[in-house]
């Protein structure tokens, strides 16, 4: 399929970007690494009728140190979560997940603004914002504001941002010597979208969890923290039991969609495996 | 590796030897030249609407709005199609009773499966077409919608073919010696339902076609990405009424095709109807949901068997019914029922029992229409047979290594008759098994997955043996009364430059048809390779025959190129010996040197004897006439196939806590006569295996109650990627069918026949010890943990 005819302009500063997406009486859309929107475009999901390129905007690049937070810009592409320094020394997890991401060819343009943005419940990036306790930067018509993720991630491809505000950077509070994490998914293939993926940050006197945020993805309509199967494991060790208690709060926490091929049962089992893992290799000190 | 048909140190002896495909280096740096790649002057770009649902009445189609849209041309309904255009029926003579509804472009009243195509828009773009799609409005009144195979076969259910006594296609019955008697005194019986999953070919290349057809002198040009050019030169011609010889076909470059590019499809007859009516050459490439609703899927099979065998594990025999739902229509011209035909008759294959009964129903339904793709039949008919064999051997108590080699026809008992009624010219079942045992280290991977099972790790091992169909006579098509050519035919040069041309009937889809011919047409003369240009795919220039279908092009085509080139052998040496003064016989040729046939003393090149046949014919004696372009047939005879034969072995391990399974190796033996290129029977094989493995893990069409198909897209319908693929571990035996000189038989079929039968028997030892087993493919997570039980 062929998307509808639509018009073209390339921002060179984000209030340019803005003023053209209020100008459009927002029928108009960011386009970013184009990952996600191009097919939508092509399949005709959506047609607006101008694409506005924020890929020039130098104010939304780099990745840098601002007090106890990494400042990540909101053009960070996936590949550079991988090669970037500064992202596999203070937010280790995002630099974990990044291999998860789809494929080379679309980690060299998919950016981690975009992807925020969109917040695909199966997307790994969305839910480690959670997992981290990320702030999300937004610029809109009436200023910039920063938003916790936790409050950023509202239903299925609902966020806090309002039609025409633009994500221009993502803050990840700095990585420490007393944390721990670790991340995996299941997925069919390398590369897919995974049938149940988990993140986790801790934070352990010795072999005690004085704190932990455990993040889901592919599990329900937006990324999920399981409050629940935290509670259990803060002010504990990790051992076989406490690994389990976790495991089974997991039923209390998530309420998988039915879907055609994965029954909800399936993925809640695959969810309790996939905790029981990770806190194993985080028990290890992975 | 095997014996060669000529020593391989002679000069140009490339029969038995890996050289490259002249081809890859133009394709690896993107000059192919695809259909789609093609940009015609004046040519427009077809879109179709398709139906939402999967039955239903058309009540009213309003176009005005789309036909009034700037850049658009025409746009066109079943009705207007049909003015021009004959309907056609997927029904063949030798199939006694089947049956099947007529068709047309674009339906008339009534829509069959949800993406069916109704209507055509013709624009200057493809986007603009897409516009106007959306202007289209079409009234539609449900009808009852059957997609379950039990329900179409319910009596006094909804029908599929208003007129029709019920939804049956095709029923067919074999019976032959005792069968109720065996099951009577058998010492164990084991006994499965099986059921295979939809799953189609998702070729690299979608179907594409550009229809140009000129007014002026009633002639069409229709360039198609089509693995049987022939066949669709002589439907045009027939059901669009244009004189067959003014019709020309082009099957240019091909990104793969598998079976899936040789059937008619609603829109590529529709898109040369459009050319007709503009009077403009009218393109047309299916998008890859287009591709997901309207190429053919293959499989959807479910088979109850049982097999009997004596106290000792000996076969003595099986009784079948396979259940198989095709469609709403069954595909013309080659029909959807031969996979059913095929299943049933390639059960039990490898193995000495007589005694077998088959029942098979071939069932409409309201999805899209199945039918011929690659390894058609064989992977339902060996998983079916292999498992049971596995399931025998547990009972029995034997090893399955142990159970096949009791059971298999042994190589010195050929000629043989298969319990089926097929005739074995010569198989290699015994000397094939004992290769694998060796090949896979099977001692070894036994005890380490004994060790492993201890530590909680879940191995499994499982091997199938299979016979393939190859080669095949006109008694596959021909005889029903297709308008399909098992016979192929080839023209040789020699160009005043001393090489050859070879113009050729078999196509190339990426296979490697070209080297292969290459090969053989060097060997034969004793010229470089690189001095033989061979040419496929133009009706134009091409001279009929069969073309890429079942596995014919070494075999057969093959055959073809090397009788054609010992012709032009015979008529250069003929020239040469008159030019010389000596006997033809007493001369040869090699590496384009007519030389002494004893002393291999150079005596004049090739190129000089074309100079002079070309350019100085004055110079030769009176009356000779130098005939260096030969034409040349050649069609099967002998046995009706030449079956080849095999054996898979594979490793994998399954994850018990997610019903994750990794392939760890996988093992092929297989036997396909003379191997011509080593480096790409090994290809045909590898890729077949992949095919084969998708089938068996990820591959399914997923259709909802109301018939929606629910995975269309590439993200959802999972083919198996490079990184779940294991190593193949490749091995061969060579018995050279004595039907021809070549002695070369069909392989590419033979690594998808297998590698799913082989995965089902492997998880099915691995999950033994938790006493679970699995009988569906694909073998997915969900129905590994269903298994085990564990949500
Ligand atoms: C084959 C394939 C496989 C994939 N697999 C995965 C996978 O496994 N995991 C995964 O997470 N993703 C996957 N993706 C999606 C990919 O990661 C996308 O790149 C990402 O989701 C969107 O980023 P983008 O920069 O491409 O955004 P775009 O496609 O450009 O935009 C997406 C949406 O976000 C909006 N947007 C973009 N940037 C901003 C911004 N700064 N502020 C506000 N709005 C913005 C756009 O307007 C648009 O609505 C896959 C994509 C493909 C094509």
């Amino acid at each position: 399929m062929k998307a509808r005819a639509f018009s073209y302009f390339r921002a060179a500063t984000i209030d340019q970007a803005l003023d053209a997406h209020a100008r459009a009486g927002d029928d108009a859309r960011f386009i970013a690494g184009g990952q996600s929107l191009v097919p939508a475009l092509s399949l005709r999901l959506q047609a607006p009728r101008l694409l506005i390129d924020i890929t020039h905007i130098e104010e939304l690049r780099g990745v840098r140190r601002e007090g106890g937070y990494l400042r990540i810009g909101a053009l960070t592409r996936h590949c550079e979560m991988l090669s970037e320094p500064l992202i596999a020394e203070f937010a280790p997890l995002l630099h974990a997940a990044a291999p998860f991401v789809a494929h080379p060819a679309i980690r060299n343009r998919g950016t981690f603004g975009g992807s925020v943005a969109l917040a695909d419940p199966a997307s790994e990036f969305p839910a480690m914002t959670l997992a981290l306790d990320a702030e999300i930067e937004i610029a809109g018509p009436s200023g910039s504001r920063r938003v916790k993720a936790d409050d950023f991630f509202v239903e299925l491809f609902e966020t806090a941002l309002q039609p025409g505000e633009l994500i221009t950077a993502i803050y990840v509070p700095l990585f420490k010597a007393d944390q721990r994490f670790a991340f995996d998914e299941l997925a069919r293939r390398r590369g897919d979208y995974a049938l149940v993926g988990c993140g986790m940050l801790a934070t352990c006197t010795g072999e005690r969890i004085d704190d932990i945020r455990i993040s889901f993805f592919s599990v329900g309509n937006t990324p999920t923290r399981v409050k629940g199967a935290e509670a259990t494991l803060i002010g504990s060790r990790l051992d076989a039991e406490r690994i389990a208690a976790a495991q089974a709060a997991l039923e209390g926490d998530l309420a998988p969609p039915d879907s055609d091929d994965v029954p909800p049962a399936m993925r809640l089992h695959l969810a309790r495996v996939l905790l029981g893992r990770l806190l194993g290799r985080l028990g290890e000190g992975a | 590796m095997s014996a060669p048909l000529t020593s391989l140190d002679r000069p140009n002896s490339y029969i038995g030897r890996s050289v490259p495909r002249p081809n890859a280096k133009r394709l690896l740096v993107g000059r192919g030249r695809y259909v789609s790649d093609l940009r015609l002057p004046r040519m427009l770009d077809a879109a179709f609407l398709r139906s939402p649902h999967a039955h239903a009445k058309i009540v009213a189609i309003n176009t005005e709005q789309a036909r009034a849209l700037e850049g658009v041309h025409l746009v066109a309904t079943g009705e207007d199609l049909a003015k021009i255009c004959t309907p056609w029926t997927g029904t063949l003579d030798h199939f006694k009773g089947m049956t099947s509804a007529p068709q047309l472009p674009l339906p008339l009243d009534r829509v069959v499966w949800a993406g069916q195509a109704v209507v055509a828009v013709v624009a200057e773009s493809r986007a603009i077409a897409e516009d106007a799609l959306e202007l289209i409005e079409i009234d539609y009144e449900d009808l009852p919608v059957v997609v379950d195979i039990d329900r179409a076969r319910e009596a006094g259910g909804p029908l599929i073919n208003p007129g029709s006594v019920n939804n049956t296609c095709f029923r067919a019955q074999l019976d032959n010696g005792a069968v109720d008697d065996a099951f009577a005194h058998a010492a164990h019986v084991v006994e499965e339902e099986f059921s295979f999953g939809r799953h189609t070919a998702v070729t690299l290349e979608p179907r594409a076609i550009v229809s140009d057809y000129d007014p002026a002198a009633d002639a069409l040009t229709v360039h198609h990405a089509t693995q049987t050019p022939y066949q669709f030169q002589d439907l045009y011609s027939r059901h669009y009424g244009i004189p067959e010889a003014r019709v020309r076909v082009i099957a240019t470059d091909i990104g793969g095709s598998f079976g899936m590019k040789l059937h008619v499809y609603h829109e590529d007859m529709a898109v040369v109807g459009l050319s007709i009516l503009l009077g403009r050459p009218v393109k047309y490439v299916a998008d890859r949901i287009e591709s997901f609703v309207s190429d053919i899927h293959a499989r959807d099979h479910r088979v109850r068997a049982r097999m009997a065998l004596d106290a000792k594990g000996e076969i003595l025999a099986m009784d079948v019914l396979d259940l198989t739902a095709i469609g709403a229509f069954s595909t013309y011209p080659r029909t959807s029922v031969v996979e059913g035909n095929q299943v049933i008759r390639l059960m039990g294959a490898p193995y000495r029992f007589k005694n077998y009964r088959a029942t098979l129903e071939v069932i409409f339904q309201n999805k899209v229409q199945t039918s011929q793709y690659r390894a058609v039949g064989h992977p339902i008919a060996c998983a079916v047979t292999e498992r049971l064999v596995d399931m025998a051997a547990a009972k029995v108590g034997l090893d399955p290594f142990a159970i096949r080699a009791q059971n298999v026809i042994a190589d010195d008992a050929y000629p043989q008759t298969s319990p089926t009624g097929y005739r074995f010219e010569a198989l290699s079942h015994q000397a094939c098994l004992k290769r694998l045992h060796e090949m896979m280290g099977y001692e070894a991977l036994r005890a380490e997955q004994a060790d492993l099972r201890e530590r909680g790790i879940y191995r499994g091992i499982g091997i199938a043996a299979f016979v393939e169909i190859t080669n095949p006579s006109p008694a596959f098509y021909g005889v029903g009364g297709a308008r399909i050519s098992s016979q192929d035919g080839a023209i040789l040069s020699l160009t005043p430059s001393g090489e050859i041309r070879c113009l050729i009937s078999v196509t190339e889809q990426g296979q490697g048809t070209e080297a292969i011919i290459s090969q053989i047409v060097a060997d034969q003369l004793g010229l470089a390779q690189e001095h033989v240009k061979v040419i496929t795919g133009d009706t134009e220039v091409t001279p009929h025959g069969g073309a890429t279908w079942a596995c014919r092009g070494a075999g057969i085509g093959g055959e073809t190129a090397l009788q054609a080139t010992r012709v032009l052998k015979r008529n250069i040496l003929e020239i040469a010996a008159l030019i010389l003064q000596e006997q033809p016989s007493a001369l040869d040729i090699i590496d384009g040197e007519v030389v002494d046939a004893v002393t291999r003393n150079q005596r004049m090149p090739i190129s000089e004897i074309a100079r002079i046949a070309y350019f100085r014919s004055d110079t030769l004696p009176p009356g000779t006439q130098a005939q260096l372009t030969v034409s040349h047939h050649f069609a099967p005879q002998g046995y009706p196939f030449a079956f080849t034969n095999g054996i898979q072995g594979c490793s994998l391990e399954v994850d018990v806590e997610t019903g994750f399974i990794k392939v760890l190796k996988h093992f092929i033996v297989e036997d396909c006569g003379r191997v011509i290129n080593p480096m790409l029977v090994d290809e045909q094989l590898r890729g077949g295996i992949v095919q084969g493995l998708g089938a068996a893990l990820f591959e399914e069409c997923r259709y909802s109650e109301t018939g929606q198909l629910m995975n269309g897209s590439l993200a959802d319908y999972l083919v198996p990627m490079p990184m779940e693929m294991p190593d193949i571990v490749i091995g061969h035996v060579e018995t050279p069918t004595a039907d021809t000189v070549l002695g070369a038989k069909g392989v590419g079929e033979a690594g998808t026949a297998a590698a799913s039968a082989c995965v089902l028997n492997a998880v099915n030892d691995a999950l033994t010890p938790f006493g679970a087993t699995i009988n569906s493919i694909p073998i997915t997570p969900t129905k590994v943990l269903k298994a085990l039980k564990r949500f």
